[in-house]
């Protein structure tokens, strides 16, 4: 059996707006495991976001626990989150969120900056495959090859966990598979867990393990014989 | 930290990297703010180091030629109570001498001027108020007709080592040989007694060996003037009573302190008012600049949630996003408290350069406190900071989940002015501009303040012209009729109006009588000279607080407001008076009203009345005269060859010297005014219009994108900010009149106060100027408008 990394028990989050409240979880358990990589799939406002948003310390529930290695997430300890965000996670977002002013690779030394044992920026970008791009400014770059630097970011930390928030929503298909064969690598060669948020249930092909969410419930969890490699995807 | 550690002595870190390059990109914006902020502080170290070293300068000018501490003027005293001075506790040094005032014959000049003969004496420099010779060389024993001139005066009629002037002494004429020009602590400025201003061309000091002068007024062994200096800690106030004591017999007129003399006072008012333009210009910049950088960051801030969000999902700390915030508020206020520095420095040394010149110190003490310059750079950083605040913290607090979502989208409601029903006059883009300006109601108020600052500087700036035209023109036109003041040598009987009236051209002739008291009530005194007038006096005008005339009541004083505040006295009560001169009567008079006049502290009462108070019968020590123009050349040489004339003052000579010190100041100011305003209109202007143009680019460019004409969209721009502009205006006009108000507060001094009076066209002025720099910075933001890239606009998202 190998070791969960995150153990979310009874996780719920509601949200007020204004006089409506907003249930975006409503009990959700869910495990994940040392150097697995799992797809959440669900329809659009089921509560993928906001459950990757809790399990990277981004957020915290409104009731329930998350533990990390062990380790309580459900604080309000901006501090403790704050130390978890940069010892342990890196976060890939739908759009990219990169910072304009910086190029591609002072994009990625933001992180190394305040990171304990990264990878150098060089290093990170060419692992993604930008190895030639080091010194363009994101509006210099296509939209696949922003999303990769913001991958070569998230990873350049050597984070323990990877979250992509819909990594291929904002890319054309080729370009989604040439960042999801990017994410796969990351998993493959350096172990690291990974959990990515898609709309597109082809992509729970390439996963360890796909889980639905529907109206924020897990619907069901499904684990692949086999992963099919990124490369082979089409839609 | 390791690769921060690692890297950071040589390479920049990446969040620092984005300050920079985020600071490059609104260049325009940081270049405005950093100049406001550079006005602020370079107003500051200006006026404080200028202060600074003007007061040194003055001290060491002091110190170094002996400026006594006590001065008192007699009759005539003989020169053995010298011991007796020289004994009282206190005293460390005394002069005595000899002073006179003589009419001069001035080439040139028709109308007589006033000479002030000191004297010094032959063999040694004297031992207080020591000359700082210019040109020339001191005088020498055994000659009875060398003297040395005071350098304003010597100035203004180009003389020189050589040459001779006229004087009558003791009713003879006299030719004095001017062998010296020099400078003197005791007058820098060369003000007579009972004169508002300096008159460098009709008032000249002249200095003479003391043998020379006491034989020419029979003053030999004796000395009507004395001037003492104190040792250090003694008791000023035990003094001045010991030296009245002793030389009241000797018909004193009162000791008093460098606090009532003339000179170090009029100098210390200048230096003083210096101080109020050092804590106001700042204020309203630093003020402006924490306005702006409100406006700007939560703008920056704004456009920048998704990069926040970025930052703290990787591990930035609340703290660290902050930090970097507070960056941009750091790096552009030490910018432009450096800038301001170098530029206030600078200033300060023409400027304290200019008023030691002006001032003719022989010396001068540049000084720079290192505390004026972290004080300014504290006091900027504070004002930044506090203006960033509220948006820094917003960044800082802004949770990483909530950030990454876009902003929900704006919601507008209908406006205050189509809500009144007036819909139909507005056109769609009139209604986008106003539901613009209503959405954001702090922003919109924030520009509309720092706008009307612009406004409020430049109505500060002029208002001094006009309240000082306002003041010449009712002390001029409407109280003082003369065109000419005469003073007598000795107080005469009424026979000699008879006389002066009788003199060429003299349409007119009044008598005065002037008094040297000391009014006391309840604890608290001052000297005040009473002005003895005639009943149907016709030349003076006493005006009431409501500017109507009031007649001089046959009994009683009529006293200054200011006179009236400061003893705290109200009509009805009585003042003691304590006659300084002659039989030194001391009687209580009834306040019988309070006179509205900006000269400081007068009093006035019935000419006979105050002649039975001296137990005097009818006496005058001086007249006022009208006369024909025809005439004046020979009136005037009348009154100089007359040997009881002391003085003329010449009304339309006074006018002029005063137009002519006040003009060169004023404009001198007006242009630092409107340069400091442009900078504060552009400066807000510019900013909120780039701030508006990132907010509105998607729309905009959505609407050319849809057909809407370049000119259309500039429209919807620039009307916002033409709204803002014409807003501004008038609050601007009200907070001019606010600072008005509080300058002429700051100028209220015992010797004169300023009326606030602002003219129309002076708030015309501030509007257009204000105006024209809006139109300016909307020219500029109207450029880029034109340049909009619609592509690039539309593919960012917000
Ligand atoms: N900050 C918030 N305030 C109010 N409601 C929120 C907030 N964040 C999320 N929600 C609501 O919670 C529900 C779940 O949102 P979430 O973003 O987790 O959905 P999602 O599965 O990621 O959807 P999508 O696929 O569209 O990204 C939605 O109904 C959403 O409107
Ligand atoms: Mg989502």
């Amino acid at each position: 059996m190998p070791t969960a990394v995150f153990e979310a028990r009874n996780l719920t989050k509601t949200y007020q707006m204004g006089e409506v409240e907003v249930q975006a979880l409503r009990g959700v358990d869910l495990d994940l495991f040392e150097g697995e990589l799992t797809v959440l799939l669900g329809p659009s406002g089921s509560g993928k976001s906001t459950l990757l948003n809790i399990l990277g310390g981004l957020d915290i529930p409104t009731s329930g626990t998350v533990r990390y290695c062990g380790e309580v997430l459900d604080t309000d300890d901006d501090a403790t989150l704050t130390r978890f965000r940069r010892e342990h996670v890196g976060f890939v977002f739908q759009f990219y969120n990169l910072i304009p002013s910086l190029t591609a690779r002072e994009n990625v030394a933001l992180i190394t900056d305040i990171a304990t044992n990264p990878l150098t920026p060089e290093e990170a970008l060419q692992l993604v495959g930008l190895g030639q791009r080091l010194d363009h400014f994101p509006a210099q770059l296509s939209g696949g090859e922003q999303q990769r630097v913001a991958i070569a970011r998230a990873i350049a930390k050597q984070p323990h966990v990877l979250l992509c928030d819909e990594p291929t929503g904002a890319l054309d298909a080729s370009t989604g598979i040439v960042v999801l064969e990017v994410i796969e690598r990351i998993n493959r060669e350096l172990g690291t867990t990974t959990a990515v948020i898609t709309h597109n249930a082809i992509i729970g092909q390439m996963a360890d393990r796909v889980v639905t969410l529907s109206e924020g419930h897990i619907q069901k969890t499904e684990a692949n014989p086999w992963r099919r490699p990124a490369g082979e995807l089409s839609w | 930290m390791a690769a921060a550690s690692r890297g950071a002595e040589l390479v920049m870190l990446a969040i620092h990297r984005k300050l920079l390059r985020d600071l490059a990109h609104m260049k325009g914006q940081v270049i405005a703010i950093c100049l406001v902020i550079a006005c602020g502080i370079a107003t500051f170290v200006m006026s404080l180091s200028t202060l600074a070293s003007l007061r040194e300068t003055r001290a060491v000018y002091y110190e170094r030629y002996r400026f006594p501490h006590l001065f008192v003027s007699l009759k005539r005293a003989p020169e053995t109570l010298r011991r007796r001075l020289e004994e009282i506790t206190g005293v460390r040094a005394v002069e005595l001498r000899i002073v006179s005032d003589v009419t001069l014959d001035m080439p040139g000049m028709d109308e007589p001027a006033v000479g002030r003969l000191i004297s010094i004496p032959e063999t040694h420099r004297p031992g207080l108020c020591n000359l700082h010779l210019r040109a020339g060389r001191y005088v020498e024993a055994g000659r009875d007709d060398e003297v040395i001139v005071s350098e304003a005066f010597a100035d203004a009629h180009e003389l020189k080592p050589g040459d001779s002037v006229t004087a009558i002494l003791n009713g003879r004429l006299q030719t004095l040989h001017i062998v010296g020009v020099a400078l003197s602590p005791e007058y820098v400025f060369q003000i007579r007694g009972g004169e508002m201003l300096p008159d460098d061309r009709r008032f000249g000091v002249f200095w003479m060996g003391e043998t020379a002068l006491a034989a020419a007024f029979d003053m030999t062994g004796a000395f009507n003037n004395a001037l003492l200096s104190l040792m250090r800690g003694a008791a000023e106030e035990q003094v001045i009573e010991h030296v009245d004591d002793l030389l009241e017999p000797y018909g004193s007129l009162g000791a008093y302190g460098r606090d009532e003399h003339a000179s170090d006072r009029y100098l210390s008012d200048e230096i003083r008012s210096l101080r109020g333009m050092g804590m106001i210009a700042p204020a309203i910049f630093l003020g402006v600049a924490s306005l702006l950088l409100n406006i700007v960051l939560s703008r920056l801030i704004g456009t920048q949630r998704e990069q926040i969000a970025a930052l703290k999902a990787f591990g930035y700390s609340n703290r660290d996003v902050g930090q970097h915030y507070l960056g941009f508020v750091l790096v552009i206020v030490v910018a432009g408290s450096l800038l301001g520095t170098v530029g206030g420095m600078w200033m300060a040394r023409r400027l304290t350069q200019l008023y030691a010149e002006f001032y003719r110190f022989p010396i001068l003490q540049y000084r720079l406190d290192a505390s004026v310059v972290v004080l300014g750079l504290g006091i900027a950083l504070a004002a930044g900071v506090v203006g960033a605040l509220i948006s820094v913290r917003r960044a800082a607090k802004l949770p990483p989940a909530e950030a990454m979502r876009p902003e929900s989208p704006k919601s507008f409601r209908a406006t205050l002015l189509e809500r009144l029903g007036l819909q139909q006059l507005l056109s769609p883009a009139t209604r986008m501009i106003f539901r613009n300006l209503e959405r954001q109601p702090v922003k919109t108020a924030l520009s509309i303040l720092g706008i009307a600052m612009s406004v409020g500087v430049l109505v500060l700036g002029n208002f001094m012209e006009d309240s000082l035209d306002y003041l010449m023109d009712q002390q001029f036109q409407i109280a003082q009729r003369q065109d000419v003041s005469v003073s007598l040598i000795e107080p005469a009987t009424g026979s000699v109006v008879h006389d002066i009236s009788h003199l060429p051209g003299v349409i007119r002739a009044e008598p005065i009588r002037g008094v040297s008291t000391r009014m006391h009530f309840g604890h608290r005194s001052r000297r005040v000279g009473i002005t003895g007038l005639p009943p149907d006096m016709q030349l003076f005008q006493l005006l009431d607080a409501n500017r109507q005339r009031l007649d001089v009541p046959p009994e009683g004083l009529l006293i200054s407001d200011k006179l009236a505040r400061i003893l705290e006295v109200q009509p009805g009560q009585s003042v003691t008076v304590e006659v300084l001169q002659e039989e030194r009567p001391v009687r209580d008079i009834p306040i019988a009203g309070v006179i509205d006049d900006f000269s400081g502290l007068a009093a006035y009462m019935s000419i006979d009345a105050l002649n039975r108070l001296m137990q005097d019968g009818e006496t005058v020590s001086g007249l006022y005269l009208t006369a024909d123009s025809q005439h004046h050349r020979e009136l005037y040489a009348e009154l100089k060859s007359s040997p009881r004339v002391a003085s003329v003052t010449i009304r339309s000579g006074m006018l002029q010297t005063f137009r002519e010190t006040m003009a060169e100041n004023l404009l001198r100011m007006k242009a630092w005014n409107v340069f400091f305003a442009s900078v504060i209109a552009i400066g807000v202007v510019y900013n909120s219009a780039r701030v508006s143009l990132s907010e509105r680019s998607r729309d905009l460019a959505t609407l050319r994108v849809i057909g809407f004409s370049r000119q259309e969209i500039s429209l919807i721009l620039l009307g916002e900010l033409a709204v803002l502009t014409l807003v501004a205006i008038p609050v601007g006009l009200l907070i001019g009149r606010g600072l008005g108000e509080l300058v002429a507060l700051g100028l209220d001094t015992e010797l004169y106060r300023i009326p606030l009076v602002i003219n129309p066209d002076t708030y015309g002025f501030a509007a257009i100027v204000t105006l024209t720099a809006s139109v300016l910075a909307g020219l500029i933001v109207r450029r880029r408008l034109d340049h909009l890239d619609l592509v690039a606009v539309l593919k960012t998202r917000e």
